[in-house]
């Protein structure tokens, strides 16, 4: 029935493309050597990889991208916070900060997935001012909550009027621990090869969650709201499921990324986080409505290539490093634009082509006489 | 002695708000039976399946009276889930499938086979994995069953209406407890083959003990494969026969059926208008409207005429005026007065004196939280820059409140609308006098053509009389040219001078409004 163009495949794969293009100019200017790209873009992955699959289940259930995926960071920073003032250290401390961000996430993929029940069709602009909301109590909790209410007894971590959490979270008691439980070299590059087994287990579980009849029901419920609660599917309770493994899974990410990266910024590790990781997904080639596990990875590869060579090549260009900082920001908030652009003209495309059916149908009765 | 019938519908009777829909209709099913369901638009066929069926909105519209017993035992459904845990499975006019998903896939759309893993014991069924094979295999009978190949791996989207329709009759089928099957039109969008291939399936089903309600338009087809006839009109069952002793034009005359005689002499029963110039006309005119798709229509409008279009749902009536006004998607000609006007864009139209009251007067016609003054006002201020008072060689446009008001108090005497003042919020008027204020705000255009959609829809009787002599008038004192829409024909005889009906999207013939029903009749089944 359908006959794909060459010209459909390459506006389908515009994104990617355009970034593999712009990796392929910038990479010789920064002059930096395939060994330390190499080595940077799989530190990435290992660091990004969990909390950008967090997102596709909501995708899978038709709610777009996930923006209130900061909710489950926020989680997953709490939890740290607090396992560090425990001073509970290496792998366990992880394991324990996982254990007390998942109840939190829930709750607030519980919260998320209401409010977007509410407002079904405008999921992605709600979920991103909810992030803006939680945000607020968030720092609510951390700056004044924590001491008076929720006990912090090390000084290290609270801020010196006695109160509240400091600007930074040093994480060093559980730097890289994961990431170097299995150490291994291969030709200078460093391999995180546990965080791989945690990344590849999460892969596996999301393919199996498509073949279940829960996955089944968030696909139907992802296309058509009304045929699947016709069928007797709970249309609201799967989206909110969806909601929560979403943010319960971005909790985890959450803390698997600060692990790697060795402290916590107490009030901007999260904040951008959600914006980063949909830039990826959708340089990885995904839409609103599609993605797959394949769109994580070329995404992770791509956008991040972008991230460590663009800033360099235009040291290298313009002399000034801050040119490729703001490069950085710019094109992130430019893919997204992009992407929620080519999914309105895409729709919008579906339906004029039902005109031009009818028109073509006409014409061809004519000629029959 | 014989068996108790399979369902029975004892004295079922219906109203919305006080308005009868349903009168004391009484069905009788037996195992294996096909009885066919035919009746004009409104007669009350879609209701009466609807509380078969256990349909929300009849439970929220205040229930229904009278009993259904299937097999001797009083049922009473709460939702169509109990409907169908009762064997009764429905067809619906409009798709219920998931575009994206496999033929087998939407026939087991819920009911899906399963396997269990030890997660689903931990946490919930729902974590079960699907098995595609059993699955694969349940679908395939139902298609076998069904009688009609269709890929039971295509995704809905890649498939042709026809198999669209097929997986929506498998989908029933695949149902173990299935006893009575209710297809709403389901040849409407099928192809003559495809149609013939469904019949015999119907009879596939019906020796299989399968009893089918069938409901369309096609009367041949009810001819061929039913058993009775069973016709409706007005909320009565007006006749029942077995299929073996009638013909088409006996239930045709018993679809529209009123008394002809009796109210001959208001009707314009002449094609008086030959001499009048044409003023408007449609060339190879499509309209993508969704359920009323409009192919290929030539129409031509003669000046100070009321044309009517009339015409079955879902044939593409509404979609004539929706496109012309670039409300839909449109391609073709349109020439009005020797001007071509350009299709898809709403401000020419309004600009070469045209006006549309939609059928949709509560989304499209009205600005429910603004005053009378405003709704009555707003089109032609924006339009024509009416009602404004213009300072400084019209640099700054100031609204003249009181021209407003003069002119909404003056539309509000004339069309005796029921209101408190001319500040009252349309929201709070009753439909009737909101579809009278439609009609005010299109009359303040002073258009030279004016479109008018259903405008006796959802209105009672006293408000439908007023509407349709405001518009009479309207045309007789102004010469203002009509184009009316409706789906009642009686409504149309009475107030045009030429009605053209529209079946399948095309125009499939124009009267003068006095012929014969039959005549009508004919030529709304004649594409569709």
């Amino acid at each position: 029935m359908k006959n794909k163009s060459i010209g459909d495949y390459l506006r389908r794969f515009s994104v990617p493309l355009m970034f593999v293009i712009i990796c392929l100019i910038c990479a010789p200017i920064s002059g930096l050597s395939p060994n330390y790209l190499i080595n940077e873009i799989v530190t990435r992955i290992g660091r990004n990889a969990f909390l950008i699959l967090s997102l596709l289940i909501p995708i899978m259930a038709g709610m777009g991208l996930n923006f209130s995926m900061t909710l489950g960071a926020m989680a997953g920073e709490i939890g740290l916070i607090l396992v560090s003032d425990w001073q509970i250290v290496g792998i366990p401390g992880m394991i324990l900060a996982m254990i007390v961000s998942i109840p939190i996430s829930t709750l607030l993929g519980l919260f998320c997935g209401k409010v977007l029940n509410m407002a079904k069709g405008r999921e992605m602009i709600t979920s991103y001012i909810i992030s803006f909301f939680i945000n607020g109590i968030y720092q609510l909790v951390v700056l004044y909550l924590m001491g008076p209410v929720i006990p912090i007894v090390h000084s290290t971590i609270k801020l010196p009027r006695g109160y509240g959490i400091r600007n930074t979270v040093s994480l060093l008691s559980m730097r890289q621990h994961l990431d170097n439980l299995i150490p291994l070299n291969i030709m200078g590059v460093k391999i995180p090869v546990a965080t791989f087994i945690v990344i590849f287990l999460l892969c596996l579980v999301i393919i199996w969650f498509r073949k279940t009849k829960l996955g089944q029901d968030m696909r139907a419920v992802g296309q058509d709201m009304d045929v699947s609660r016709d069928a007797g599917i709970d249309v609201e309770r799967t989206r909110i499921i969806s909601m929560i493994l979403s943010t319960v899974f971005a909790g985890i990410g959450m803390i698997i990324y600060l692990q790697n990266m060795g402290n916590i910024a107490t009030y901007s590790s999260h904040s951008q986080i959600g914006m980063f990781c949909i830039a990826a997904l959708l340089v990885g080639g995904a839409s609103v409505d599609k993605a797959s596990i394949g769109n994580v990875f070329l995404g992770i590869i791509l956008f991040h290539t972008m991230f460590i060579v663009a800033p360099k090549a235009g040291t290298v260009i313009t002399g000034d490093s801050m040119i490729g900082e703001y490069f950085r920001v710019f094109v992130s908030y430019a893919v997204i634009t992009v992407a929620l652009i080519m999914y309105e003209t895409n729709k919008r495309k579906n339906k004029s082509k039902a005109g031009m059916q009818l028109a073509l149908d006409q014409e061809q009765e004519e000629a029959n006489g | 002695m014989e068996k108790a019938p399979l369902l029975e519908m004892r004295n079922i009777k219906k109203d919305f708000n006080g308005n009868q829909v349903l009168s004391d209709i009484n069905i009788t099913l037996r195992e294996g039976e096909v009885i066919g369901l035919c009746g004009e638009n409104g007669a009350g066929k879609s209701t009466l399946m609807k509380i078969l069926f256990g349909a929300d909105v009849i439970r929220e519209t205040g229930g229904y009276g009278g009993d259904i017993l299937i097999n001797n035992e009083k049922v009473s459904f709460q939702s169509p889930f109990d409907a169908i845990a009762a064997g009764i499975g429905m067809v619906h006019q409009e798709f219920s499938l998931i575009p994206g998903f496999k033929a087998t896939e939407n026939i087991l759309l819920n009911r899906e086979s399963k396997k269990k893993s030890i997660l689903s014991d931990l946490f919930s069924d729902r974590l079960d994995t699907l098995d595609r094979n059993e699955m694969n295999r349940i679908a395939q009978e139902a298609i076998q069953q069904m009688g009609v190949n269709i890929d039971k791996d295509m995704v809905i989207n890649d498939m042709p209406v026809g198999h669209k329709q097929f997986t929506e009759i498998a989908r029933e089928l695949s149902k173990k407890q299935l006893k009575i099957l209710i297809l709403d039109e389901p040849t409407a969008v099928l192809t003559e083959k495809e149609a013939e291939a469904l019949l015999d399936s119907i009879r596939g089903m019906s020796k299989r003990g399968i009893a089918v309600i069938f409901i369309t338009h096609r009367l041949g087809e009810i001819l061929s494969v039913c058993d009775r006839v069973v016709t409706m009109r007005d909320g009565y069952v007006v006749n029942e026969t077995p299929a073996s002793e009638t013909s088409i034009p006996e239930i045709t005359s018993w679809m529209v059926g009123r008394d002809v005689a009796d109210t001959g002499s208001s009707y314009v029963t002449e094609d008086i208008g030959k001499d009048k110039r044409t003023i408007l006309s449609i060339k190879k005119l499509w309209v993508d409207m969704p359920g009323e798709t409009v192919r290929n229509v030539n129409l031509d409008v003669r000046e100070g005429e009321i044309l009517g279009i009339g015409g079955l749902a879902g044939q593409g009536k509404l979609g004539i005026p929706k496109g012309i006004m670039g409300l839909c998607n449109a391609g073709g000609e349109i020439n009005f007065d020797g001007q071509d006007i350009p299709l898809n864009d709403p401000r020419k139209c309004l600009d070469a004196s045209f006006a549309f009251v939609a059928e949709d007067r509560r989304n499209v016609g009205l600005l429910l939280d603004e005053s009378l003054e405003w709704n009555v006002s707003f089109p032609a201020m924006q339009v024509q820059d009416k009602y404004l008072k213009k300072y400084f060689g019209g640099l700054i446009k100031w609204r003249d409140d009181e021209a407003i008001k003069k002119v909404t108090a003056k539309y509000i005497d004339e069309l005796k609308v029921k209101c408190t003042s001319t500040k009252q919020k349309a929201r709070e008027l009753s439909g009737g006098n909101q579809q009278k204020i439609c009609l005010a705000k299109a009359f303040a255009l002073n258009p030279k053509l004016l479109f008018v959609s259903e405008p006796t829809r959802g209105i009672d009787v006293g408000a439908k009389a007023l509407v349709l002599d405001a518009l009479k008038k309207l045309n007789k004192e102004q010469g203002v040219t009509i184009v009316m829409v409706s789906s009642e024909l009686e409504e149309l005889r009475q107030t045009c001078d030429r009605i053209a009906i529209v079946s399948g999207g095309k125009v499939s013939g124009i009267l003068p409004a006095g012929e014969k029903l039959e005549k009508f009749g004919e030529l709304m089944l004649m594409n569709c």
